[in-house]
């Protein structure tokens, strides 16, 4: 065997684990300023580019296409490779989806604020875009799915299931989402109208985070926690469990996001029921993750990485017990448009996703560079200042959430509402302003994630790993 | 009308999501045997040191399984959610609405009967009316006219007395009922471009007492007396069957920089209150028309 086929391929990995750290900048940068814009609208600097309306989408591609993306990308094909004991099928491939991947975000870094936009949430992005998305996506499909199908070994890896039911479901709910009739270069018009396009809307959007922030970063979790605590995983029968009721379940939440509108009864009453079907599921990753540490929790105490993939799962299982819950028709007529959805979208955004993907990078990054990381109490301190931050911005919008919605609906003893809309907006104020600090400090957390990666990186050198011989089955 | 298209659709539903519901019952029971022990590995290995527990599934864990999936089919047979099977409850969101707004009518019409039939002028005395009033206002009205109902540029202010369409309180009730549409001409090319404008401007502004270029205006007076006495009347005092707005007063509704008169002047403008009968109903209208009129009568 050559050189070629000896050594896992981490070049694209390397490029992904980076752009992970700068775009999580980036988005986050965009998330401050917009929340800081809810405080203070003087900050839209009467600018259209600068605005909120288009900065809003510009912060959620950013960071759930862009950060969270970067580190799908990464941590699938480096686990997909030391899982299955072969190098990455496809290598140049994988390039070009790291390339496709770039111009993708940056093509919504400059079309977003130029208002040009599908109106879709987290579908903006037009349709020219949209085929790149499909034709990198394909791409992605076969390097993964080439990889598993040459394994050395005879079983896949529980994250690669995850990995494998993120991609497929992604590809799905993009091409339907997205189908439109364009007009112009810049310019399409959905192919669905009225309830049904926004039914399909919400079926992609609800299963986004299903698939793309949930099944994804799940498969991020099977594998790092694992690997940091040093202890088998807690329940191979539970992981297959959860892993195909979690699967079912989730394509049938979406209409929860349309409670109490045109959505036709029987379909509002199926997203709630599911949704709340969908706990148990949920939960199943929770204690798969967190129990894998039984028998090791005196390393939470000194190990910062894995205080950031347990506190990750722990803020998952918040956020999925919180969400079913919302579902709820009675609890949603108080919760919907209201904060406590931002709130809760957060939760499981920071709390959840950013937070396990810190913790991979952490893990990832002095493996690939072939070094330790520089500093590990600038991890610790990365920790504190993070859980600090999500804390402060999960709570002030719970508070400004359920006061909206408590505001909204009291009534006088004559009937008439008791408050004006602008009211309530008053209120919030504050809790705009503990939320923009909230972020803030989640942002600086990411900064000192960046001067501590850049150190590591300038100490280390590009890390030639070889694949070991698997194990012989017992 | 029936949300699905034919009998088929509503079989399917029921086939997948009530058979979905089933197929997870049965993936739980199917993995809940016996032939699992606590901490026993299940012998695959990955990536060196990679391994799995084969514990069994946690019990609190599936009992809360098996809850959430008997809570969704009890839920499924009293509401809709099966298809076109409405549910043993007969409960529908429309009937909901229209069973809360039943509920509000009958625990606030009273109420609202004897404020309709209290004339305007003394409804603006009465206390508890303006406490509803305002509450109305500040949620209906205040989008535009301002919570404080001193209005903004093109919407007028609600507290000077100077009335577009009249000030008494059944033309008020009108203008709320009813809603109102101004419709000033552009007249930059009547008046033979900027040079003609500039000249009305000044004349204008001359007649509400500002100062001004007097050959201007002097000019600007023989246009105004061919072009705009049909509406805003020879003394310029304006006419309010048509809501065209007194000019001598020095209250502007667009704003009264000469640019921004110019510009109503050259370009026109096009002023719409919208009607409120059938939103907000008599009642309502009738206790913002006494709002509205208490609030420059507030000396009475």
């Amino acid at each position: 065997m050559n050189n070629e086929t000896m050594t896992y391929d981490y070049s694209v990995v390397r490029q992904f684990a980076i752009m992970t750290v700068v775009l999580g900048i980036v988005g986050m940068l965009v998330g401050v300023l917009i929340a800081s814009q809810m405080a203070w609208p003087v900050l839209n600097f009467d600018t259209p580019w600068l605005s909120f309306g288009r900065l809003r989408p510009l912060h959620t591609n950013a960071v759930v296409f862009g950060f969270g993306g970067s580190a799908l990308f990464a941590t699938s094909y480096y686990v997909v490779q030391r899982t299955c004991h072969v190098r990455l099928f496809a290598p140049l491939l994988a390039k070009f989806t790291f390339w496709g991947w770039m111009l993708i975000i940056v093509s919504a870094v400059v079309t977003l604020p130029m208002g040009l936009t599908s109106s879709k949430e987290y579908a903006e992005l037009e349709w020219p875009i949209d085929i790149l998305i499909t034709v990198v996506w394909i791409a992605y499909a076969v390097v993964f799915f080439g990889t598993i199908a040459k394994r050395r070994v005879k079983h896949i890896y529980v994250a690669n299931w995850f990995f494998g039911a993120f991609i497929l479901t992604v590809a799905m709910l993009h091409v339907v989402n997205s189908a439109a009739l364009p007009v112009s270069m810049f310019k399409s018009y959905s192919v669905y109208s009225g309830v049904q396009d926004a039914m399909v809307q919400w079926w992609y959007g609800h299963n986004a985070v299903g698939f793309f922030l949930t099944a994804g970063f799940l498969g991020i979790m099977y594998y790092f926690i694992p690997k940091q605590a040093g202890r088998p995983v807690y329940s191979y029968r539970l992981s297959v469990v959860h892993f195909w009721a979690l699967s079912f379940t989730y394509i049938w939440a979406g209409p929860h996001h349309l409670h109490y509108t045109a959505l036709p009864d029987w379909t509002q009453s199926l997203g709630m029921v599911f949704s709340l079907i969908l706990l148990a599921p949920s939960w199943g990753g929770m204690i798969n993750g967190i129990m894998t540490l039984s028998g090791a929790w005196e390393k939470l105490r000194t190990d910062p990485v894995l205080k950031f993939l347990i506190v990750s799962v722990s803020f998952y299982g918040m956020s999925t017990f919180e969400g079913p819950m919302m579902a709820i028709k009675t609890v949603n007529a108080l919760s919907h448009y209201t904060d406590w959805t931002i709130g809760h979208v957060h939760s499981g955004a920071l709390g959840w996703v950013a937070m396990v993907s810190i913790g991979a990078m952490y893990f990832l990054i002095p493996k690939l560079f072939d070094t330790e990381m520089y500093s590990k109490k600038l991890i610790e301190t990365h920790f504190w200042i993070a859980t600090i931050g999500i804390v402060l911005y999960i709570t002030s919008m719970w508070i400004s959430g359920i006061m909206q919605g408590l505001m909204w609906r009291a009534i006088n003893n004559d009937g008439t509402l008791t408050y004006s809309f602008v009211e309530s907006v008053q209120a919030m104020h504050p809790f705009y302003i503990v939320r923009a600090s909230g972020g803030l400090l989640f942002l600086t957390g990411m900064l000192i994630m960046a001067y501590n990666i850049s150190k590591t990186i300038a100490q280390g050198k590009a890390a030639v790993a070889t694949i070991p011989q698997p194990a012989a089955a017992h | 009308m029936s949300d699905f298209t034919s009998e088929f659709w509503s079989w399917f539903i029921i086939a997948i999501s009530g058979g979905g519901i089933v197929w997870l019952f049965y993936l739980l029971r199917g993995n809940n045997k016996a032939d699992t022990e606590q901490g026993v590995p299940t012998g695959h290995v990955w990536d060196e040191d990679l391994q799995e527990l084969n514990n069994p599934l946690p019990r609190w864990w599936l009992y809360m399984f098996y809850f959430t999936i008997f809570f969704g089919i009890g839920y499924l047979i009293l509401y809709p959610g099966m298809g076109s099977f409405k549910g043993v409850l007969g409960w529908s969101e429309i009937g909901e609405y229209e069973q809360e707004v039943a509920d509000a009518d009958a625990e606030f019409g009273p109420l609202f009967a004897k404020f309709e039939q209290t004339p305007i002028a003394e409804l603006a005395g009465d206390t508890a009316a303006m406490n509803a009033g305002e509450r109305l206002f500040v949620n209906y009205c205040a989008v535009c006219h301002g919570s404080d109902a001193r209005g903004a540029a093109g919407f007028p202010n609600l507290r000077d007395n100077d009335w577009l369409y009249g000030g008494a309180p059944e033309q008020i009730e009108a203008s709320i009922m009813q809603g109102r549409n101004g419709a000033m001409p552009a007249w930059e090319a009547p008046l033979g471009g900027s040079e003609g404008v500039d000249q009305v401007a000044n004349y204008v502004m001359s007649i509400a007492g500002r100062d001004v270029d007097d050959d201007l205006a002097a000019a600007g007076k023989t246009k105004f007396d061919m072009f705009c006495v049909g509406c805003h009347m020879p003394d310029g005092t304006g006419n309010q069957a048509l809501g065209a707005p007194d000019l001598t007063n020095n209250i502007w509704l667009y704003g009264g920089s000469p640019r921004t008169i110019k510009e109503s002047i050259a370009k026109g403008r096009a002023g719409r209150m919208p009607a409120h009968s059938e939103f907000l109903g008599k009642a309502k209208s009738h206790i913002l028309a006494a709002y509205v009129y208490s609030l420059s009568h507030e000396s009475d």
